[in-house]
């Protein structure tokens, strides 16, 4: 069983009885034995303050000192922006092994500890939702899953989800969290950055409304395909928002970059985004903004 | 030393090469018949090149790939019956990593656009070994769309290691520019053919790739990253390119099992730039050639086809390696 909800009473609560408890995912920040005390406790990456993990869930892990904002968890994350009841789809789509892939570890056996681990089944969870009373489609990644890269069955489920959304004639929210498209699959997980363009492009050429919100990290294939594609782009706070990883760049002109570099505040600087917003106001805001499209 | 394989391979072959040419103009200036010996070399010229390029391997194809010698896009579209070259994304400048603009194919109008790699390191600088900055891809999006309102067909050429990977090239949103070009010639109403000519490398090769007919030569490779990016990533140790890229399945061959690659055109033996103008002849027939198919259909079954075409790529399935959407 996952050790993580037991301490976190308030999120329980606030979470919807409907989103199934046996997908909830423990949060691989934080580094402790299941059970023991230090579970109770977080520290804070940025500040080093030491937080209650209550006190942390309940402020949407967001520090509260510094307002640092840990990776959140999929199911966390759509907790905190759902009215209420999600519903799933592309359960039944998931990951095989089409290049018979092996580096440290073979491919299959790196996905069955990541699903051990995080409680996903894939990189991405995709559903229908309400928010603010919006129906809504609703797709977020997890980092916590291979990285957030994409695979082919993230990318199916994005474009299923394009899709029914388009069906359903209603907006769609894209959280994204990306390390880029997945090397183990590779081409055919390439190609998913044409498949989802594919099927956002359907969805917002017949006049669907299309918000996308960047958070820590996203980079390559996805912020390159459906992540920048959106009517309006959010990013959270600080999150790390780019094409290249530092690293990457770091290598090619041989020079620290300042760390600035890449953060949400500074692409916003830039022209890249529409608005840069504090986890705690994501909900409000993309409940205005799901307004205006909602108009008559 | 070349840090290319292939330049390597092809040390020796210079050095036949030569000893063939001068033994000819020695025949030719003289009285004597040297045609047996001329031959015997001739011979054992063609042996050597069977045996050092008969079968590449993943790596090797990779070398190949960026072999300087390898025509460029330029190669291709000076053979086109006419070239107009547009410049300039209309916004910051213009990108020499990218060349593109009007053009005749076999006496059709078209809007052709190539990622451009030097031949040399002065060129080399000048395109930026040929991996396009955002304004490249600004670049692109704006020929595809003026391609789209003229009903003129897209040909693309690629040929890039990947997107420029630089601050300047972040700071005015490379993801943004590349997400763009994916959007454009996803909905351009109009016939895509896209050839994949040396390296495709990435989101930024598959930027210019999302087409109804992607063709490929022979030893050209197109990839999720770069081996060394993907040994990197994977290892943290470059140096183990040479197994990524046996891992990656980034050959044509590969590639055409997968669907990604509909069709593949053959180079003569040791790579396309020892034939050149023919390879480069037998590519534009089969752009041509694809061209012709694709024109007549309606609109809407172009735009149906090229929608399923990518939805179905990649499809999950339990016999992964079966081929998917291939025809």
């Amino acid at each position: 069983m996952r050790h993580g909800s037991s301490h976190r009473p308030r999120r329980s609560e606030r979470r919807s009885a409907n989103v199934p408890k046996p997908e909830r995912p423990p949060s691989r920040r934080l580094k402790e034995a299941p059970g023991s005390d230090a579970a109770l406790w977080s520290k804070c990456p940025k500040c080093g303050e030491v937080l209650y993990r209550r006190d942390l869930a309940a402020n949407l892990d967001v520090c509260t000192r510094c307002g640092y904002h840990f990776r959140m968890g999929a199911f966390d994350r759509i907790a905190s922006i759902a009215d209420g009841e999600f519903a799933e789809i592309g359960r039944d789509v998931e990951s095989n092994d089409p290049l018979g892939w092996t580096d440290k570890r073979t491919y299959p056996a790196k996905l069955k500890s990541d699903r051990e681990r995080s409680g996903l089944s894939e990189s991405v969870v995709c559903g229908f939702a309400t928010v603010g009373g919006f129906p809504v489609g609703l797709g977020v990644m997890d980092f916590h899953f291979r990285g957030g890269t994409m695979g082919r069955v993230t990318g199916e489920r994005i474009a299923r989800l394009f899709e029914e959304a388009r069906d359903r004639k209603v907006p769609c929210i894209i959280f994204a969290a990306s390390g880029g498209a997945r090397m183990e699959e590779g081409m055919l997980a390439l190609m998913q950055m044409a498949k989802t363009t594919a099927a956002v492009a359907r969805f917002m050429q017949d006049g669907n409304f299309f918000i996308s919100v960047l958070t820590d990290p996203t980079t390559g294939g996805v912020s390159a395909s459906f992540a920048f594609q959106a009517d309006v782009v959010v990013a959270e706070s600080k999150a790390m928002i780019g094409f290249a990883g530092r690293r990457v760049i770091e290598q090619t002109i041989r020079q620290r970059l300042p760390d600035q570099f890449q953060t949400a505040e500074f692409l916003l600087e830039k022209g890249a985004l529409d608005m840069v917003v504090d986890r705690r106001k994501l909900k409000e805001t993309l409940v205005r903004l799901l307004e205006y499209a909602a108009h008559e | 030393m070349s840090n290319n394989l292939i330049i390597e391979r092809e040390k020796g072959l210079v050095e036949l090469e030569r000893r063939i040419a001068e033994l000819r103009q020695v025949s030719a200036a003289q009285p004597l018949d040297m045609s047996s010996e001329i031959g015997a070399l001739e011979r054992k010229y063609e042996q050597i090149l069977a045996e050092l390029f008969g079968t590449l391997t993943p790596w090797q194809k990779v070398h190949m790939a960026r072999h300087p010698a390898r025509p460029t896009s330029l190669d291709y579209i000076s053979r086109f019956d006419r070239f107009d070259e547009l410049h300039g994304d209309r916004q910051f400048r213009d990108d020499p990593s990218i060349v593109g603009g009007f053009a005749l194919l076999r006496s059709r109008p078209v809007m052709v656009i190539g990622q451009q790699r030097g031949r040399d390191t002065r060129e080399n600088l000048r395109r930026n070994f040929g991996m396009p900055a955002p304004e490249g891809y600004r670049k692109t999006s704006r020929l595809a769309r003026l391609a789209a309102r003229l009903r003129l067909p897209i040909v693309t050429f690629v040929d890039t290691k990947g997107a420029d990977p630089g601050i300047s090239s972040e700071e005015r949103a490379q993801s943004e520019a590349i997400a763009t070009c994916l959007q454009t010639f996803s909905t351009a109403r109009v016939p895509i053919v896209t050839t994949i000519i040396g390296e495709g490398g990435s989101g930024g090769a598959l930027a210019l790739a999302i087409a109804d007919r992607v063709i490929m030569l022979e030893h050209s490779t197109y990839s999720v990253a770069s081996p060394e990016g993907c040994a990197a990533i994977l290892w943290s140790d470059a140096s183990k390119a040479e197994e990524a890229a046996a891992r990656l399945k980034l050959t044509a061959d590969d590639l055409r099992r997968f669907g990604v690659v509909d069709e593949i055109i053959t180079e003569p033996l040791g790579g396309a730039h020892r034939n050149a103008e023919d390879v480069v002849k037998r590519t534009l027939e089969v752009i041509d050639a694809a061209l012709t198919q694709l024109t007549p259909l309606s609109e809407e079954r172009l735009m149906e086809e090229r929608y399923r075409k990518y939805r179905r790529l990649g499809e999950w399935q339990a016999e992964g390696l079966e081929p998917i959407g291939a025809q």
